[in-house]
């Protein structure tokens, strides 16, 4: 029971932490290797709309993932925009922009322990005979609300339908009038307020460090590719499988396999089916 | 908009068209042309040693001949084959922890576990990227990134090969001239030889792979035979590197598997400029000294540094050695339009 439900809420915020990489390399096919900067950005900014200058919880939470949103879509349009296409130089370039944003923070000395979102709802409640905290339960509902406003973005808005027409086939879009460069710009900038939103709601767990940044990235990484690059139902179950498989490893083998886990999954998903198990990458109605 | 009235157009030089063919030796003029870039090159890396005299830029000389090795490893395998390894810390640790062991636990004198962990390093890294070599692009840059990273996790978790401390104690070399002069002309001959390799027959085959994948197979070439090989000449290359360096610090340790050696070189090679071989040499003996005299920033160091690299990618694509070079082999004039 303890494994299960714990499992739960690590997959929803595996998912969670995937679906803003998933969605950006959908619309744009850019690995936004930025993502993980912008997730603790989201989390200091929000430190420090409260803390510096005295907002309270709400509004800081929502005047961050603003400004995560528009810095998002700036990375695209002022910097990306010119090396796209060349996929070793996206790669270099946003993850020395995210390495930039992060290190910012470590040299501003943001690495005590001091740096802690407070949880939405104090206290926890137990589900049979397991004891869990409201924050993990929020995570989950804040995880199935985000994937349904998703699905009803993309299915059901103007913006949504054309993102969703890019990602499928962009000549066709493109002669439908809808423009790439301009459905990329918001692309990153949704999927950054993905990564924002995912960090108010799952930083609260714990401290908010600069190797946050890192893991984020690998853990987002790794979910999109086991699941499919680019398939949105490969990353739910990317995010389960490799959730469970984190809980469990820790449960009987001990934290140190964690990560060789999450590695090896990589790894063997690679070799043996690149795009993913879930990625099929000619049937286009996956995507987005 | 402005309009447009004239351009830049340039044109070779008339000495670097009497240099394209047999004519060349005809004059010693044109051999001073093809020859003195050449010369520069081996001179300047082979009197650099003796014109520094600070113990520690020798050391920081060193080490960017290590990283200067891993970047002509990275930029013969991304712009002659077409794989984009990022391996570099594989190499090292692999290359490393191998010569390492040998040392402490066989008690074998440098002199033979340097050149016994290339090679053994070089057979064991081509093993585990033989079954990546399939997939290309970013998906085999993530495996080979994957690597090191579990490697230095297996490390831990099982407590092998003196776990997070590393194995200490390891032998240095007797002194720093014969460390340098080593290294020095090490790196020489590894860029010179990739060089003439890759206008080899077998380089044309590698950059026809690198072109058009289906054309090669299609000419009854077996693919995956030339990949490994350039694959096992990269990471004798690297392991290398990371014997050596094991030997010099007389210590391992995880932080061979650190996600430096696999960044590092292609900083290098976007600052010297790829496809050359002697790009990324320039670029990691610029590069790292830089690095070294940021490091009095602190942790500012890592943002300068990825503010550059950025930088560099998104405005100034081409590298230090080709714009030399077209500046050395053309002239450029305006014309009317």
């Amino acid at each position: 029971m303890n494994i299960i439900l714990f499992g739960i809420v690590n997959s929803v915020v595996l998912a969670l932490l995937a679906s803003g990489f998933a969605l950006v390399y959908g619309v744009s096919r850019l690995a936004n290797f930025a993502h993980g900067a912008l997730y603790i950005l989201t989390g200091f900014a929000t430190w420090l709309f409260m803390n510096r200058i005295g907002l309270n919880y709400l509004l800081s939470i929502i005047f961050s993932i603003l400004i995560v949103t528009i810095i998002g879509g700036m990375i695209y349009r002022l910097l990306l925009i010119r090396v796209k296409g060349l996929p070793a130089s996206e790669i270099i370039a946003s993850l020395a922009i995210g390495i930039a944003i992060m290190e910012i923070f470590r040299w501003r000395g943001f690495i005590s322990e001091a740096y802690m979102l407070p949880p939405f709802i104090k206290g926890s409640l137990s589900i049979m005979g397991v004891v869990i905290d409201w924050q993990r339960i929020i995570i989950i509902i804040a995880g199935l609300i985000l994937m349904l406003s998703l699905w009803l973005f993309t299915h059901y808005t103007k913006v949504g339908l054309s993102l969703r027409a890019i990602a499928q086939d962009r000549r066709a879009s493109m002669m439908a009038g809808i423009e790439p460069d301009k459905a990329s710009v918001i692309a990153l900038a949704l999927g950054s307020a993905l990564a924002g939103i995912s960090a108010v709601v799952i930083l609260p767990l714990g401290n908010i460090t600069v190797e946050t940044g890192y893991s984020v990235l690998i853990n987002a990484v790794a979910v999109c590719i086991i699941g499919g690059l680019g398939s949105w139902m490969g990353v739910l179950g990317g995010a389960f499988l490799l959730g469970f498989a984190q809980i469990l490893s820790t449960a009987f083998l001990g934290p140190n396999w964690q990560m060789v886990i999450v590695l090896l999954f990589i790894i063997i998903t690679l070799i043996l089916k690149p795009s993913g198990l879930l990625g099929k990458q000619k049937r286009l109605e996956e995507r987005v | 908009m402005t309009e447009i009235t004239r351009r830049k157009e340039r044109i070779d030089r008339k000495i670097k068209v009497l240099t394209e063919d047999i004519y060349a030796i005809s004059s010693l003029r044109t051999i001073v042309y093809i020859l003195l870039p050449r010369f520069v090159f081996i001179i300047g890396m082979l009197i650099l040693p003796l014109m520094i005299s600070s113990m520690a830029w020798q050391k920081i000389l060193i080490i960017s001949c290590i990283f200067s090795l891993l970047a002509i490893s990275y930029d013969f395998l991304a712009n002659f084959v077409g794989i984009v390894c990022l391996g570099g810390a594989l190499f090292i640790g692999v290359g490393g922890y191998i010569s390492g062991l040998l040392n402490s636990v066989l008690k074998l004198p440098l002199y033979f576990s340097i050149p016994i962990a290339t090679i053994f390093g070089g057979i064991i890294c081509t093993l585990f990227l033989i079954p990546c070599l399939p997939i290309r692009g970013i998906y085999f840059a993530i495996v080979s990134l994957m690597y090191p990273l579990l490697f230095s996790r297996v490390i831990q978790a099982l407590e092998i090969f003196g776990g997070t401390d590393g194995l200490p104690g390891l032998d240095t070399f007797p002194n720093i001239w014969f460390e340098l002069y080593i290294i020095v002309p090490i790196t020489l001959i590894v860029t010179f030889s990739l060089r003439r390799l890759v206008n080899e027959d077998f380089g044309i085959v590698l950059r026809a792979i690198r072109d058009n994948e289906q054309a090669v197979i299609a000419s009854n070439i077996n693919v995956n035979r030339y990949k490994t090989s350039s694959v096992f000449i990269a990471s004798i290359i690297g392991c290398f590197a990371g014997a050596y360096l094991a030997h010099l610090y007389g210590w391992v340790g995880l932080s061979l598997f650190a996600l430096d050696f696999s960044i590092f070189p292609i900083a290098a090679t976007v600052i010297g400029g790829g496809g050359t071989l002697v790009g990324p040499v320039i670029g990691s003996i610029i590069l790292a000294p830089l690095s070294e005299m940021l490091r009095a920033f602190g942790p500012l160091r890592v943002v300068f540094y990825s503010l550059i690299l950025a930088g560099l990618v998104i405005y100034k694509t081409e590298g230090l050695v080709p714009f030399l070079e077209r500046k050395y082999h053309k002239t450029e004039r305006w014309v009317d339009v």
